[in-house]
C-alpha cells in the first residue's frame, strides 16, 4: 500500500502509435492537423463487392528494424506487431533504451524492477486466419444433408489450421509479446469491451498504479477487423459506412463509421518515479471514469445516461466541476476527444451527453473525431485519442473533424470542422478529456491535464 | 429510479456522486463474497459442484454435445441439461438467441450468485421490486475467451457464395452471399457481451469491463472488482468468468496448442487429468461458468449479507515466454507473492491451495516450481484442492468456480476428495484423498494462462 492516503499523482512519459496515418508521433500529428485522410481501398482481401469497401489501412511493422529479439515474435499476428511497434516507440520516448539494442530493461535510471513494471492493454482479437477457416468449412459441407459432416470437418482442420496461427488470434497474446520483449513481470491484464477497451485499459492501470501495484505500466491497446468477417459482422450491423464521400461524424449525412487498424501505447508511472529517474512528464492523467449503459446490446441508451456517468465520475475523480469557469472565462475542460464514430445513432447521443454533462459550458468546449480522418480503430481507438489529448496539451493544437459538410440539428457543439485550430492565443489546452463507448454498452472517460510540478 | 436500500441506516447510503466525497484521497475498503453462482459438468449451483467434489465425482465423459469420434480428444466435462431460457426473465428470453454459449452460462451463474446473495435485482418479471443496491453502485467484470463462432451457421451461409470449383468466393459473399448471416451475428460472439447482457439484466450501471487473459480471466476479474470496490466506484460486483469451448473449433484450438489428452474410447474417461504427474499425458476441456456477488464489507455488514469470505490479498504477475521451469514460473511467483504481502501474511499461514493444476505435465511443473519458490520444502504438506479431475480445464471459467470452491471450503472447514488416477510429483500434495475437514483460515487461489499472464487471490475466513 502507499504511504500516504492521497492519491498518487500519474503522468505519461511516453508514446506510440501505428496508425493508418503512420507510425511517429509527430508525423501523424502533423498529418492528423492537416486533416489528411487514411481511407483506401480494402487491399488484405478483395472486398470489391462489398457493400462497404473501403477502409482506413495500417503500414504493417518491420520488427526487425525495431526489436532486437524480432525472430521470437515471428508468428506474432498483425495486431501484436502494431502493439509491438508502439510499444517501442513509448519505450524509447520514455527514456527508457531502444529495444532495437539488448539489455532494454535496464537501460533506464534507475535500473526498473521487472516485477514493478506491468501491462494492460484493451486489444483485440488477432487476425482470423479466414482463408483456412472458410475452406475446411465448406470442405466439410454435406450438401445432401445441408449440415457439416464432423468428420471431414476434422480432417480438414487439422490439415488446414496451424497451432501458430490459431493461438496467436487469442487477444491476450499482444500482452504476452510486449511482456517478453520488454521484460515486464508485474501486473498483467487485457480487456475486450470492443470499442472502449483501451480507454479502459489505461484507466485502470491509472488505478494499478495509483494504489502502489507497480511503478510503471505499459498501457494502450491494438487491434484489425480488417478480414472478412469481421467487416461482414459489422456491414450485418448497419454500423459500418457505405459511401466514402458521405459525412464525417456529426454531419447530417453521416452513414456509418469507417474501419480502421492499429495500435496506441503510452507509459505511465507514478509522479515519483519519473521524476527520480529524471523522466519528463508528457501530460498528468487526473480521471477515470467507467460505466455500463445496461440498456440494450444494440442501442445506447436514448438519453446518453450511460456516457453522462463515465464523464461524471471521471470529472470527480479529477476534482473538476463541469459547470463552472475559470478567471479567464475558460471552460473547465478545454478539448474533448469525441467517441464520435459518425454512426446517426453515436453521434447525436454523444452529443446530448455531453450537453448533459456541461449544459452552458458545452458550446464552448471544442469536440473532435480523429475518426474522420484514421477511422475506428475499434479497441485500439480509445489508446490512439489519448495520445491524440496528450498531443493537444502539448501543442495548444486542436485536430479537425473533417468531412462535417451538413451541420446536424441534433448535433449542435463545437465540432472543430474541418480545420485545425490553434488554441495557443487563449492559452492553449490544459485540461483534455476523451470519451470511448463500447458496442453493448461499456463506456470510459479519461481526464488528463497539462503537467506541472 | 429509487435509491433506498431496505435495511440500510441513511448514513450508509452513498450517493451517486461518489468521488466526490473522498476525492483525491485514497480509500482502500475491505471486499467480501457474499454470493455464488457456478454452472459445471456437476450441475447447476455452486452447491452442486461442491457435493459432486465431496464425493470425488468426476464429470468428465465422452463429448455428446456433438459427434467428436473424428477428434483425437473426444472427452471433456459438459453442462447436462441446461437451458439459458430457465435462467432469464421472460422478457428476455428473446435474446437467448442471440448468446453463445459462453454468454448463455454466464447468465444463468450471475442469476444463481444474486439469487444466493440474496440480492434483489432487475433479474425478474416483476416490476416492482426496489433493488438492494442502486444501479450506479454495481460493477461488472466478466472473464471470456475467444469465442468461436458455430461453424454450422456459418458454412450454411458461407456455401451460397462458391464458384464453378466448389470454392469460397468473396465477390459473391460481398454481392449478397453473406445477407444469409443474421444481422445480430457478431454480437453473439463478442467477448464484452457476457458482461453486457449481465449488466442489462441486473441493470448493473457501475464499471463493467471484460478481461480476456486465458486461463487468468476470472481471478483478475476478481482482482479488478476488488480494486473497484477499494476505490469507492462502486458497492457491489458480478466477478469471476465463463467459457465453453466444446465445439469443434474451440476443441482443434486447444488440441493444436497441445493443452488436450488424446483420448481412447477404452479408457475410463476420469483417468485422464493427473494434475503434477510427470506421467500425464494432457488436460481436458470442462465448460465452466463461475460468477460471484463481491460486496463491500461495510455495506454488506450493512445490510445483514452472511460472507462466505473475505478478499485478502490480490496479485498479479507476467512470466516470460520461454526459458525453464523457473524462469517461466517467475510471474506466479510475483503474483503469489504479491497477494501475500497485500494480505500481510507470512507463507506459512497459507492453510490450502487451490492451483490451475491443468494436468499438461510442462504446465504443472512450472506451476509447482512457482509454489516451491514460495512455500519451500513446506509445499509438499500444503494441501492442493485440484478441481480439474472433476471438472475439466474451464479456461475463462476456471478462476470464478475456483472461487467459488475455495469460499465453500471456508464456509464449511472443509476440503473434498481428491480424484488421482496417477502419482503427483512428491513436492506437491494433490494426489487421490477423500473429503476431511479441515481448520481452514487463508486459501490461496492461483491461475496461469497460455499466455503467459497470471493470478493469486487469497481468500480467508471472514
Amino acid at each position: 500500500m502507499t504511504t500516504s492516503d492521497r492519491k498518487p499523482r500519474v503522468v505519461i512519459t511516453g508514446a506510440g502509435w501505428v496508425t493508418p496515418l503512420g507510425d511517429t508521433i509527430d508525423g501523424v500529428w502533423q498529418r492528423l492537423l492537416r486533416g489528411d485522410s487514411g481511407v483506401g481501398d480494402i487491399r488484405r482481401f478483395d472486398a470489391s463487392t462489398f457493400v462497404s469497401n473501403f477502409v482506413a489501412q495500417t503500414q504493417e511493422p518491420d520488427l526487425s528494424r525495431i526489436l532486437a529479439d524480432h525472430e521470437h515474435h515471428a508468428d506474432a499476428a498483425v495486431n501484436t506487431r502494431f502493439a509491438l511497434s508502439a510499444t517501442a516507440q513509448a519505450w524509447k520516448q520514455a527514456g527508457l533504451g531502444d529495444p532495437a539494442t539488448p539489455g532494454r530493461l535496464n537501460a533506464g535510471f534507475p535500473a526498473l524492477n521487472p516485477r514493478r513494471v506491468g501491462i494492460y492493454l484493451g486489444s483485440g482479437e488477432g487476425l482470423l486466419d479466414s482463408d483456412n477457416f472458410f475452406a475446411t468449412n465448406i470442405a466439410a459441407w454435406n450438401a445432401e444433408k445441408r449440415d457439416i459432416d464432423l468428420g471431414a470437418w476434422a480432417e480438414a482442420a487439422y490439415q488446414r489450421l496451424s497451432a501458430a496461427r490459431e493461438l496467436e488470434q487469442e487477444p491476450n497474446m499482444p500482452v504476452s509479446h510486449i511482456a517478453d520483449a520488454f521484460g515486464a513481470r508485474g501486473p498483467a491484464f487485457n480487456c475486450l469491451t470492443a470499442c472502449a477497451a483501451s480507454t479502459q485499459a489505461i484507466g485502470e492501470a491509472t488505478e494499478i498504479i495509483r494504489r502502489g501495484e507497480a511503478d510503471v505500466m505499459i498501457t494502450g491497446g491494438a487491434h484489425t477487423m480488417v478480414h472478412p468477417l469481421g467487416i461482414t459482422g459489422f456491414i450485418r450491423l448497419t454500423a459500418l459506412s457505405a459511401d466514402r464521400n458521405a459525412g464525417g461524424p456529426f454531419s447530417l449525412n453521416r452513414d456509418g463509421f469507417t474501419m480502421g487498424e492499429g495500435a496506441g501505447i503510452i507509459i505511465i508511472e507514478a509522479l515519483e518515479h519519473a521524476l527520480a529517474r529524471g523522466a519528463t512528464p508528457l501530460a498528468e492523467i487526473v480521471g477515470f471514469g467507467s460505466s455500463a449503459d445496461a440498456f440494450r446490446i444494440t442501442d445506447i441508451q436514448p438519453e446518453g445516461l450511460g456516457a453522462i456517468a463515465a464523464m461524471t465520475e471521471a470529472l470527480e475523480d479529477a476534482g473538476i466541476d463541469p459547470l463552472a469557469r475559470d478567471e479567464n472565462g475558460r471552460p473547465p475542460i478545454h478539448y474533448i476527444s469525441a467517441h464520435g464514430t459518425g454512426t446517426k445513432e453515436n453521434d447525436s447521443i454523444e452529443s446530448r451527453a455531453v450537453k448533459g454533462m456541461f449544459k452552458h459550458n458545452a458550446p464552448d468546449i471544442p469536440m473532435s473525431s480523429i475518426k474522420s480522418m484514421m477511422g475506428h480503430l475499434i479497441a485500439a481507438a480509445g489508446a490512439v485519442e489519448c495520445i491524440t489529448c496528450v498531443q493537444t496539451i502539448r501543442t495548444g493544437m486542436l485536430p479537425p473533424t473533417m468531412r462535417l459538410n451538413t451541420p446536424d440539428p441534433n448535433c449542435d457543439l463545437d465540432y472543430v470542422p474541418n480545420k485545425a485550430r490553434d488554441c495557443n492565443p487563449v492559452g492553449g489546452v490544459e485540461v483534455a478529456l476523451s470519451n470511448s463507448f463500447g458496442f453493448g454498452g461499456q463506456n470510459d472517460t479519461l481526464v488528463l491535464k497539462r503537467y506541472s510540478g | 429510479m429509487s435509491h433506498a436500500i431496505p435495511g440500510f441506516p441513511n448514513h450508509f447510503f452513498i450517493s451517486p456522486t461518489r468521488r466526490w466525497l473522498h476525492s483525491p484521497r485514497m480509500l482502500d475498503r475491505q471486499v467480501v463474497i457474499t454470493g455464488l453462482g457456478a454452472i459445471t459438468g456437476l450441475g447447476i449451483g455452486a452447491e452442486a459442484a461442491w457435493q459432486g467434489l465431496l464425493e470425488g465425482r468426476s464429470a468428465l465423459a465422452p463429448i455428446k454435445s456433438f459427434d467428436a469420434s473424428a477428434f483425437p480428444c473426444r472427452i471433456a466435462a459438459e453442462i447436462p441439461d441446461f437451458s439459458a431460457r430457465d435462467f432469464v426473465p421472460k422478457s428476455y428470453r428473446k435474446a437467448v438467441k442471440v448468446m453463445a454459449r459462453d454468454i448463455q452460462i454466464a447468465v444463468a451463474a450471475a442469476r444463481l450468485a444474486v439469487q444466493d446473495a440474496r440480492l434483489v435485482t432487475t433479474d425478474t418479471d416483476d416490476e416492482d421490486i426496489t433493488p438492494t443496491y442502486a444501479p450506479d453502485r454495481v460493477g461488472c467484470q466478466i472473464g471470456a475467451g475467444l469465442i468461436a463462432c458455430e461453424i454450422d451457421e456459418l458454412t450454411r451461409a458461407l456455401v451460397s457464395s462458391l464458384d464453378d470449383q466448389g470454392r469460397f468466393d468473396l465477390r459473391a459473399w460481398g454481392k449478397g452471399g453473406m445477407n444469409n448471416l443474421p444481422p445480430l451475428w457478431l454480437l453473439k460472439y463478442l467477448p464484452n457481451m457476457l458482461a453486457c447482457h449481465v449488466t442489462i439484466i441486473h441493470d448493473a450501471q457501475g464499471p463493467s469491463n471484460t478481461i480476456t487473459c486465458a486461463e487468468a480471466s476470472g481471478l483478475l476479474s476478481a482482482g479488478e472488482s476488488m480494486r473497484v470496490i477499494a476505490r469507492g466506484d462502486a458497492d457491489c460486483c458480478f466477478t469471476g468468468g465463463a467459457e465453453a469451448k466444446i465445439n469443434p473449433m474451440g476443441l482443434t484450438r486447444m488440441d493444436l496448442a497441445q493443452r488436450l489428452a488424446r483420448t481412447s474410447a477404452d479408457a475410463d474417461p476420469t483417468s485422464y487429468v493427473r494434475p503434477y504427474d510427470p506421467q500425464a499425458t494432457g488436460g481436458l476441456l470442462g465448460e465452466l461458468a463461475g460468477i460471484c456477488i463481491v460486496e463491500a464489507a461495510q455495506t454488506a455488514t450493512a445490510r445483514g449479507a452472511r460472507p462466505y469470505a473475505k478478499i485478502s490479498g490480490f496479485g498479479a504477475g507476467h512470466s516470460p515466454r520461454r526459458g525453464n521451469p523457473r524462469e517461466l514460473a517467475e510471474g506466479l511467483i510475483a503474483a503469489i507473492e504479491a497477494a501475500l504481502k497485500q494480505a500481510n501474511l507470512a507463507p506459512d499461514r497459507i492453510d490450502a491451495i487451490l492451483p490451475h493444476a491443468s494436468g499438461i505435465p510442462e504446465v504443472d511443473q512450472v506451476e509447482a516450481a512457482a509454489l516451491e519458490a514460495v512455500f519451500g520444502p513446506k509445499t509438499a504438506e500444503i494441501p492442493c484442492i485440484t478441481i480439474t479431475p472433476n471438472l475439466g480445464d474451464g479456461m475463462a471459467g476456471s478462476g470464478g468456480v475456483a472461487l467459488c470452491i475455495a469460499s465453500m471450503c471456508l464456509r464449511h472447514q472443509s476440503l473434498p476428495a481428491r480424484i488421482h488416477h496417477g502419482s503427483p510429483a512428491n513436492n506437491i500434495l494433490a494426489g487421490a484423498a477423500t473429503q476431511r475437514d479441515a481448520g481452514l483460515n487463508n486459501i490461496l487461489v492461483c491461475s496461469n494462462a497460455l499466455g503467459g499472464q497470471n493470478a493469486a487471490m487469497i481468500l480467508s475466513k471472514p
